[in-house]
This record gives C-alpha cells, structure tokens and sequence, in this order.
C-alpha cells in the first residue's frame, strides 16, 4: 500500500513536472514554445546563443518567461585544410538563465601530417556555458533598451599536451562575455555587440594563452542582421580574437550568413566563414552549415 | 463496499426530512447580484458596446506617436484595410486555443473598434484613438508573454494575408512592441 502511494505521488509529480497545460503555466518545468520565431537566436560554434561566431544576449530555447525551453545543435564548419564539428545542447530557464555544453572536434586532416600530429589528427575541447539576462529584451520594452546578458564560457582542451607543446600556457580556460542584443523592428535590423574577456588560442582548439601574450584580453564581437521575412534573416558578424602564439599568427573572424526558420522549432543556418590563418595555415575561408532544435 | 452499511446506516436518520410543513414564505427572492454589490453592464443599444468607466479620451492613450507621411497607411490599404487587418487579427486570436479564452470574456465590439483607431492613428491613416490607455485596458487581464507573442503572430498573420510589406509590418509592430510592460503581467 505504502509502494502504490509513493508510486502514485511520483506519477502526480512527473506529470506536473512535464505537463505543457497552459493551465501548468506556473509549474516548475513547463514548455511553452512560446518565443517568436527566430527571436532564440541560433547557435554559436561554442554552443550558446547568438549567431554563428558571436554570443548574443540571448536566451536559447523557446521558452518564454515563464516556462523552460531546450535546444540542440549541430555544426560543421569547413575550411581549406581544417574541418570543425560542434554538436551540443542548450537549456533556457525563464528566459532568464542559459546552461549549455558544446563539443567540438577540430579535424586537421593533412594539416596534422605536416605538423607531425598524424593525418586527420582532431584537437577535441568541452564547453561548459552559462548566461544570465540582466535586463532588456530582444524584441519589447523601451526601443534604446537591449538584451543585456553576461556568461560565462568554461573551456576544457582535450588535448593538453599537444596545446602546450605548441606554446599554450594552458589547456583550460574560461572567458567571460557581456553582451547587448536588440532588434530594431522599424528598421527590421538586429545588432549585437559583445565583449569578451579571454586567453583562447584559436577559440581554445589551441589552448590557452601562450609565449606572446599570457593573459587575458578583451576582444570584440559584432552582428549586424537584416530580417527580409518572420523565417529568413541575413548578416553578418566580426569577432576580434587573441594573437596569444608565437609560432601561429591568429586573424579576426568573420562570417556572413542566412537563417531560415524552416518550422518554428527547426532553424537551418548557412554560412561563409573566413577566420584567416590557423596553425600557420593561412586562408581559412569556407562554409558553415548548422542545425538547431529548439523547443 | 460491505464496510460502508454502518455509515450509512448511522447517516440515515439525518436525511430524514423534517415533520414540520414549510411555512409559506412572503418574503421576495432574494437578489445575489444586489448582495455582493453586482452591477450588470447592459451593451448600449446604439454602439453595442459594454460601457466601461469613464476616462479622459485622448491620442496620447494609444500609447505612442503616431507615424508622419502617407506611405505606411498606403502599405496598409488605408482605412479598409486597416479595418480588415484589425478584424482578421481578432478573429484569429478569438479562435487561438493559445489565447481565446482571454477574448471570450472581451468586449469585442468595442475592441475591433478600439484597436482599429489605434492602428490607424499610428499609421497616420487619419483616425483619432478614442480608448483607453494600454494599462487600464489590459488591467486584470493575466496576459503573459506568452499570449503576447501568439498575438503577434496572428497580427503577421493579418498583415502578410493583406499583402502588407515585411518591413511595413515591422514598423508597425516597432510602435506596439514598446508598450509590453502595460499590457502584461509579471
């Protein structure tokens, strides 16, 4: 008797938990899909919100404020002599919190042969991320008012003793973001600008800090999109990196993309992607293709 | 159901009905509404519209300056067409299982007059707004972002079937998009 009641007050709170009811509208789990679409954002190559290459302020998922929202992603980035894959999924709590892991896998294919690594080596890294919206919103509220979120982006190289071995003070890093995101609806225009603090090489692929440069620094990233319908939205996006190697000279990066809300919870995202030299590899212009679910 | 006899049983003599007769009463039914203060508000006969309490009409209730040229009003199909894009918009919210519920206890007689003068004194399309302000309109309401947004859909909705340009909705939605705080609720 006992077991059927525990059994029972499991069945009530699982079902309160995962209700979607507009009547479990104040339930602690409750999915509402209820953002406009493409107002999620997609996802970056490190697995929170924003654009392609730049975090944005916003809160993935399509969750609304009072409801929880998930989503995944999936990424490849193909490039002259290189190939990234990311893959990842995201959490979005009240609009409010963003937590998400991202995995990426950097292929060197013949690349590693000459850096002695082995044809097709693949630096691997894990990211760990966390956002809080502080103010604003993307698309309501006062029209001088943005977005405003701060993260965190805690990234783990895989790789340790390769990274070192090519000059990365560490294999480990963490960078911090502050970024202000709105879209001006009257000239159907969304900006975003994001500083961020970090000693990545190479978004992290190549470690962390390195004989140059040591320490942190700030750099800049910057998204200007035009919205040509509710599905499709066109920009493009510069972000200013680190020059922390001395054996690899690193560039800006920068991309111009389309985003095709292809239902309200599948969002297509295309790419050309130039992030200049890498591991003294220079030219690195491609194509980005990326996927993202999102409820 | 073996064990249930004593209780009912023991309940039995209560649901006795009482020997006296029922003294024929004088008094007039009582009136509930009378009691706890219920005043019905009966739809005015000419407008068709449930009065709501008075307010100083002004423009400024619309809750944001109105667009200057002629162009949006134009994208919009002037009047008629703003008529048609309010009304659409209604309807389509009126039968969302998302929102529906908030329209079916609404006036909307008055709203599909209220929100047409707001769009059209936005649009610069020559109309005066004669409603309340955003806040007193929506007080009580309960709306969450969430209906919010669906009504912005339905409002795409309206528009894109009237063929009004993406950037010339935008434009619109950029006028109402700043008074969410008014009509939700935290």
């Amino acid at each position: 008797m006992p077991k059927s009641l525990v059994l029972t007050a499991l069945a009530c709170a699982v079902g309160a938990l995962v209700s979607g009811a507009p009547a479990a509208a104040r339930d602690l789990v409750s999915f509402d899909s209820g953002k406009l679409i493409l107002t999620n954002g997609v996802t970056t190559i490190e697995g929170s919100g924003g654009g392609g290459l730049a975090t944005w302020a916003t809160i993935s998922g399509m969750g609304t404020d009072r409801a929880v929202g998930v989503s995944a992603h999936a990424t490849i980035v193909e490039l002259p002599d290189f190939r990234l894959d990311t893959h990842g999924i995201a959490v979005g709590i009240r609009d409010r919190v963003e937590l998400a892991y991202a995995r990426q896998n950097f292929n060197t294919r013949a690349v590693g042969a000459a850096l002695g690594l082995g044809r097709g080596f693949q630096f691997n890294q894990d990211i760990f991320s966390a956002k809080v919206r502080l103010a604003g919103d993307l698309v309501y509220g006062p029209g001088w008012l943005p977005q405003v979120s701060v993260g965190v982006e805690h990234k783990r190289n895989l790789d340790g003793a390769i990274v070192r071995a090519v000059g990365a003070k560490a294999s480990a890093g963490t960078d911090f973001t502050v970024s202000a995101t709105k879209l001006f609806l009257g000239a159907s225009v969304l900006a975003n600008a994001t500083l961020r603090v970090t000693k990545a090489n190479q978004f992290g692929l190549l470690g962390f800090g390195g004989d140059k440069h040591a320490g942190r620094s700030v750099q800049f990233e910057g998204s200007l999109a035009y919205m040509i319908t509710r599905r499709l939205v066109v920009g493009g996006e510069w972000r200013t990196r680190p020059d922390n190697l001395g054996i690899a000279r690193e560039d800006d990066a920068k991309d111009l993309f389309a985003a095709w809300a292809v239902t309200r919870h599948v969002t297509l995202t295309a790419a050309y992607v130039d992030v200049g030299s890498v591991a003294t590899f220079a030219g690195q212009r491609g194509g980005l293709l990326s996927l993202q679910l999102a409820y | 159901m073996m064990f249930l006899l004593p209780f009912l049983m023991a309940a039995a003599p209560l649901a006795e009905p009482p020997a006296a007769p029922v003294p024929a009463t004088t008094e007039a039914p009582v009136d509930w509404d009378k009691e706890f203060g219920v005043v019905r508000k009966e739809r005015d006969p000419v407008t068709g519209e449930i009065p709501v309490d008075p307010y100083v009409q002004s423009d400024a209730n619309a809750g944001a300056k109105p667009y200057s040229g002629e162009g949006l009003a134009r994208a919009f199909g002037g009047q008629a067409g703003i008529r048609r894009i309010t009304d659409r918009a209604l309807d389509l919210s009126h039968a969302d299982p998302r929102i529906k519920a908030i329209f079916e206890e609404h006036d909307m007689v008055r709203l599909r007059r209220t929100l047409f003068e707001q769009v059209c004194y936005l649009l610069n399309a020559g109309c005066r707004y004669t409603g309340r302000d955003m806040k007193t309109a929506h007080k009580g309401l309960g709306t969450t972002r969430a209906d919010l947004n669906a009504l912005v859909e339905n409002l795409q909705r309206a528009m894109r079937e009237a063929h009004v340009p993406f950037a010339a909705q935008n434009r619109l939605l950029a006028k109402l998009a700043p008074m969410s705080g008014d009509v939700t609720e935290r």
